[in-house]
């Protein structure tokens, strides 16, 4: 058990986030386990309501009103589910960073840039302003923002959409993080600066040997970027393997529909998509069997009545819950170069 | 209905030299779109691909004439829209209709799905009730609503993909030649995505639409549009056929766009920095010549001095650069 602390960061057991509401208490996270290893990015994936970014927020101890999180959440050698609000503080923006979906909101619309970089090393570094300034001209510079000595003295009205995330990042960056936890933080932007941030955030992870959780419906913007990667489905991890296993034999059939559901760049123009039918079911409901069953063109009897268990079949570190898993082996990636070669003129 | 008529030959909708202006601070002018023409055939989807700040939603909205654009023709038809006066225009607005990026803001709150949807009947004066009514269920049923269960929701009961069903509802509901769509599938998951593209695909064929699809993924656009424009700060830089555009790109800003599209494979290895180096410049102040040129690796003096033609450079494959790449086929 110790040893296994020494290696992961963070080790989650059984969260659950239960929200109460009109119709009944909706379960946004039921019983989900993963953990981190220290350096190593881990990447949840799931539509909209799967609970990816409930979970989040379970670990960070924020989560939404009169919402109840239970489990165990070690983080280091301290269970953050147990201590009290004041030490949390101590810990979120120093030792967990966090980057948020939509910088806009994420950012003071009345504070200069710079400000907002301080602010989490006067807090929690307790260095002086002068320094604290030095540091955020510092940061800024290390997120790729150009003229950062200007730039310090902007407004986040002043700065674009791509830019305004750079600065995200630099807040959640300034103290150093072990964990950063980014939450869709490429999804309102286009899909150049996406990949500019995207890139940004695996060379700061690289360099700082930060360990990360990056949260995305698409996965083929997980792909590449973590070592591990977890398919979140009504509340549940479907499935869960490092990231290069998972793109090569996909078991669970909604991980498969998912993928298969992503408009590609080599595929054929003018073909429908594979898309998946339905809805997600209603969270406050008792749900019985496979959650995605309804959804689901495989299933049978069994998976409206039983749960599949989150288990590895073969490669111990592959680990899905399906009762009629898609053949192993077989690969999804289609051979062949994504574009042609180009020849310059 | 005759198909001899030689009005079918022409394109449904001509744009020539459209302008799009707007004041900003100290008598300057936003550039938001300079002097862009295409065609678009009856029937056919173009897609419109342009990262945010270069125009594209403006060019959609002077087509609309939402508000009408600075300068430039609007041909729907044979209907020079942007010469139109408002009487005319409200009855021609028939014809053309759009759907928007986010479905939860462009629908009334406080109507119910099916007020919304009879909304545009109203508006061209259809007043019998109960006929507006069975022409919205109709309707409903086609963009996959249960007419019975949503017919009296309001958008808030509605998921992000139910709530765009009902816009593409409510924008066919009088009979559109044209639809344009402005990032009708970006705020959606990508699961909610391929239900829409694939929605979009099925009512173009079943109502003969034409469609100006606006995106910003390359992804999405080939897996729907016939034809690619691509747009860059104002001006469109490279028009081809689906085809030759994702085989054959010429255009460096088109190739960089088609490098940023994530691959959903772990093995796929992104050029490692700066595809796209630096910031699109400012829409108020353009630099000379190529717009393009303080970003592009190929640029040379001449991309200062002189602003590139859009010139064909094969059938059907146009192109405004000085320098393009031309791809030798496979």
């Amino acid at each position: 058990m110790t040893a296994a602390f020494d290696r992961h960061l963070l080790v989650a057991e059984d969260i659950s986030v239960h929200i109460p509401s009109g119709g009944g208490t909706v379960r946004a996270v039921d019983r989900v386990s993963l953990s981190l290893e220290r350096g190593k990015t881990l990447a949840l994936v799931g539509e909209s309501g799967s609970g990816k970014s409930m979970l989040c927020r379970a670990i960070l101890g924020i989560p939404p009103g009169r919402a109840a999180t239970r489990g165990r959440i070690i983080f280091g050698e301290r269970d953050l589910a147990q201590l009290p609000e004041k030490e949390l503080n101590a810990i979120r923006g120093r030792e967990i960073g966090v980057v948020l979906q939509n910088p806009m909101s994420s950012l003071n619309p009345v504070l200069k840039v710079g400000w907002q970089i301080a602010e989490p090393m006067l807090r929690h570094l307790g260095i002086s302003l002068l320094k604290a300034r030095e540091r955020a001209v510092e940061l800024l510079g290390a997120v790729g923002i150009p003229r950062p000595a200007e730039r310090v003295d902007c407004y986040p009205h002043q700065l674009s959409g791509g830019m305004r995330q750079r600065v995200a990042i630099a807040i959640a960056l300034a103290c150093d993080p072990q964990l950063l936890i980014a939450d869709e933080p490429t999804t309102a932007l286009d899909v150049t600066v996406q990949a500019e941030i995207l890139n940004l955030l695996g060379r700061l992870q690289m360099e700082r040997r930060m360990a990360m959780i990056l949260v995305s419906h698409d996965l083929g913007v997980v792909a590449g970027r973590a070592h591990e990667t977890a398919v979140m489905y009504a509340g549940r991890i479907v499935e869960q393997a490092p990231t290069v296993i998972l793109f090569d034999q996909m078991r669970m059939r909604y991980t498969r529909a998912l993928f298969d559901s992503i408009p590609r760049l080599d595929a054929p123009s003018g073909q429908p998509l594979a898309s998946i039918g339905g809805q997600l079911p209603d969270l406050a409901a008792e749900l019985q069997g496979c959650r995605f069953a309804p959804r689901c063109r495989r299933a049978e009897d069994r998976c409206f009545a039983e749960e599949p268990p989150l288990v590895a079949d073969g490669l111990e570190d592959h680990r899905f819950a399906c009762w009629f898993p898609c053949e192993p082996g077989i690969s999804v990636t289609p051979p062949g170069p994504l574009l042609p070669k180009r020849i310059m003129s | 209905m005759n198909g001899n008529n030689p009005k079918n030959q022409e394109p449904l909708l001509r744009v020539k030299d459209l302008t799009v202006e707007y004041p900003a601070c100290r008598g300057r002018k936003v550039h938001a779109v300079s002097g862009v023409s295409f065609d678009l055939a009856r029937r056919e989807t173009l897609g419109l691909v342009g990262e945010s700040g270069c125009g594209k939603s403006s060019l959609a909205r002077a087509i609309m004439q939402l508000p009408k654009p600075t300068a430039g023709k609007v041909i729907l038809d044979g209907d020079d829209l942007a010469a139109c006066d408002p009487v005319r225009l409200r009855i021609l607005r028939s014809r053309f209709q759009m759907i928007f990026q986010d479905p939860a803001s462009s629908l009334n709150p406080s109507r119910t799905v099916g007020a919304s949807i009879e909304a545009p009947l109203l508006a061209m004066g259809h007043h019998g009730r109960e006929e507006r009514t069975r022409q919205a269920k109709v309707m409903m049923a086609a963009v996959g609503l249960d007419p019975e269960r949503h017919y009296g929701r309001r958008p808030h009961q509605l998921s992000g993909g139910q709530c765009q069903r009902v816009a593409i509802a409510r924008a066919l509901m009088t009979n559109p030649r044209l639809l344009v769509c402005d990032e009708p599938v970006s705020s959606l998951d990508v699961s909610v995505q391929a239900q829409i593209l694939n929605l979009l695909r099925e009512v173009r064929g079943e109502y003969g639409l034409s469609m100006l699809f606006i995106a910003h993924d390359l992804a999405v656009v080939k897996n729907i549009a016939d034809r690619v424009a691509v747009m860059y700060l104002g001006r469109l830089c490279e028009v081809a056929q689906c085809e030759d555009f994702y085989r054959a790109p010429a255009h460096p800003y088109s190739m960089a766009l088609l490098d940023a599209v994530p691959r959903p494979d772990p093995r796929h290895l992104l050029p490692a920095t700066g595809m796209l180096p630096g910031e699109l410049p400012s829409a108020i102040d353009p630099p000379s010549g190529c717009r393009f040129r303080t970003r592009c690796r190929r640029a040379e003096a001449l991309c200062a001095m002189e602003c590139p033609e859009l010139r064909e450079i094969a059938p059907g494959h146009k192109v405004a650069c000085h320098f393009p790449t031309f791809v030798k086929d496979l």
